[in-house]
């Protein structure tokens, strides 16, 4: 079936880009300022944020990516389903409350309450776009293959149309029609994952343990798919993979942005709970999904190639799946879904890099906090399309990599920076700018190196035979690298400044406490 | 003025009641929920195989039933620490704006 057009799948698209386009005509009539660019004014409720924070959790390199990892090694896709959900009681316990009192539009706002604005900014910035490459880089990998498989459209092409798309949404609507896109497709999403599960289980009669007898029966590792195995294979390994996950998710630049969009803080924790809902319950879809997968395609000569292969990768087995439970109306219907979802999420990104660099960089930093909002907005947008570009670059020079691994790594780079940085900030009295500056940027930097040491980009990606660095997944070291510098580097900090910045801690909490303060953070 | 009245809200007993009520919500919530992950992800890391034990007859493992019992018991902590900021800590955050707020 690849190159072959799906007629539905086109045709439902279409709908969806047209439905979306109206949104953005809509939301641009009402983007009058940056506050509207940045968080669509405050004017979100908390459920409608709710779904919006679960849509961009529930991006293609979840769907496609986790269910792939399922049908590729079972149980373990469900570590990363785990992983990627417990991050949430920990922001609403001890995130989303200081967040929304101290902050105004992103997190290095919080940051920079009591710290310098221009180094702090600047780190904060560049954490910021380290993750929204990364996970941009996974997104957009996955939009390219599911086009080509479905569309028959070349890679390259179908890269720049997602680009283009994102670029329009973002540029014009700003978070206002981001939120909507993202409302939409998660209603899409879940329904189509809804669909492709219950359609599973009635398939075995709804007996859970059927699915599984079936499912080891075809499965070349047999029973080994029922606990732990290969992806996780050392200790180290798992623990540092377990912490990028967790913590990693309370260093989403485009996530923390999401609790400015709602007018106040009840809406704010009513937005977790249900995000926290749809997410557990979409985790459990996809864990389903992944063992029909290999229930009804593996051995299937219609979706396995000769050498035992799922036809278009292991990103490809929800997608086939929807093919042999619903020929090419549910195939047609799921894969319009996977596109549109792909679309949203990198729209919900490349707004929160942006911001990064017209709220953070320009404004804050180069203009020290009185840009001329005309101005801000401009380099919003061409930061918008910018930031846009390189996705397409990036998702053409890393075409051939596994997008769930991708997003570990913006998860690996999320919790050695921004997590660190961000909840000393709130929390650690003796934080300076020099330790957060010096520590977080220690932790960005041995993220980054380490990534580039270890196994996906060193071996797969550059071609040498052996990693330098052993494990995939560098939390455990780089964010014990942030966390010691920035103890050590503010600890050891006697100037002036420092001093004065301890000082302003007290004032500080009791802002992040009430949202009472000396002077207002936010024109709300 | 505004020293003044910031001074007032530190030393109210509203304030101390907040930020208590605050920490006996928060505490117990988020050291549970790390505990479970943590032993979950060190279970991973160093004995795998009980996780693969087959309960039962049926080739459902303890791993799919901790699993999925994770999934649903984050949704509680959740559930709860919701709940009880917008039943218990709201009113106490509003009394204190009323006092203290800016004017607003």
């Amino acid at each position: 079936m690849t190159g072959d057009m799906n007629t539905t799948a086109v045709g439902m698209f279409s709908v969806f880009v047209i439905l979306t386009l109206g949104i953005t005509y809509w939301a641009a009539s009402k983007m009058t300022s940056t506050k509207h660019f940045y968080s669509a004014g405050g004017q979100i409720t908390g459920f409608q944020n709710g779904l919006a924070i679960a849509g961009d959790y529930m991006s293609a390199a979840s769907f496609l990516g986790i269910s792939g990892l399922v049908f590729a090694a079972g149980y373990d896709g469900l570590i990363y389903s785990i992983g990627f959900l417990v991050g949430w009681p920990i922001i609403l316990l001890l995130i989303a409350e200081p967040l929304r009192n101290l902050g105004k539009f992103t997190f290095a706002d919080v940051a920079c309450y009591r710290l310098q604005q221009k180094p702090t900014r600047t780190l904060a910035a560049l954490g910021t776009l380290a993750t929204v490459a990364l996970y941009l880089i996974a997104q957009m990998v996955g939009s390219g293959k599911l086009i080509e498989v479905l569309f028959g459209m070349e890679y390259t092409y179908a890269i720049i149309l997602v680009g283009t798309l994102m670029m329009v949404y973002v540029t014009f609507g700003g978070m206002i029609a981001t939120t909507w896109v993202q409302i939409i497709k998660a209603c899409l999403l879940l329904f189509g994952a809804s669909l492709i599960a219950f359609m599973v289980l009635a398939h075995f009669n709804f007996n859970i343990g059927a699915l599984f007898t079936t499912a080891v029966e075809h499965h070349v590792k047999g029973d080994a798919i029922m606990g732990p195995g290969g992806l996780v294979s050392d200790p180290i390994s798992a623990i540092s993979l377990g912490l990028a996950l967790m913590f990693g998710t309370a260093g989403l630049p485009h996530i923390l942005m999401r609790f400015f969009t709602v007018p106040d803080a009840k809406q704010a924790h009513r937005s977790v709970f249900f995000a926290t809902g749809f997410i557990g319950y979409f985790y459990i879809l996809t864990f389903i999904i992944g063992f029909g997968a290999i229930a009804f395609l593996v051995g299937n000569p219609d979706f396995m190639d000769e050498s035992g292969k799922l036809i278009g990768g292991n990103n490809m087995a929800a997608i086939q799946l929807s093919s042999a439970l619903g020929g090419d109306l549910l195939l047609g219907f799921i894969s319009a879904v996977a596109f549109a979802t792909i679309l949203a999420v990198v729209s919900g990104l490349t707004l929160a890099g942006a911001s990064a660099i017209s709220h953070d960089l320009y404004a804050n930093v180069i203009c020290k906090g009185h840009p001329d909002e005309k101005k801000e907005m401009q380099v919003s947008r061409l930061a918008t399309i910018g930031l846009g570009l390189l996705a397409i670059i990036l998702g053409i020079l890393f075409e051939k990599q596994n997008v769930a691994y991708m997003v570990g790594l913006a998860f690996a780079i999320a919790a050695s920076a921004n997590f660190p940085i961000l909840l000393l900030s709130m929390y650690w009295k003796d934080l300076t700018t020099r330790g957060a500056v010096i520590g977080g940027g220690l932790g960005l930097l041995t993220a980054v190196i380490l990534v580039i040491l270890g196994p996906i980009v060193w071996v797969d990606i550059l071609g040498n035979v052996e990693a330098i660095f052993p494990y995939k997944y560098p939390a455990l070291f780089s964010m014990t690298v942030a966390f010691v510098g920035i103890w050590f580097f503010s600890k050891t900090d006697t100037s002036e400044t420092a001093i004065a910045e301890r000082t302003a801690f007290e004032m500080q909490y009791l802002r992040a406490q009430t949202g009472i303060g000396a002077e207002k953070a936010s024109k709300h | 003025m505004v020293e003044k009245k910031l001074n007032d809200l530190r030393n109210s007993d509203e304030y101390k009641t907040l930020v208590e009520t605050r920490k006996k919500i928060v505490k117990p919530l988020a050291i549970s929920m790390l505990a479970v992950y943590y032993v979950y992800i060190l279970v991973i890391a160093f004995a795998p195989e009980v996780l693969a034990k087959p309960i039962g007859d049926g080739p459902t493992t303890l791993g799919i039933l901790v699993g999925l019992g994770i999934i649903f018991f984050s949704f509680i902590v959740t559930g709860i620490a919701v709940h009880a900021a917008n039943t218990e800590l709201e009113p106490l955050t509003e009394k204190l704006h009323e006092k203290f707020g800016e004017g607003e």
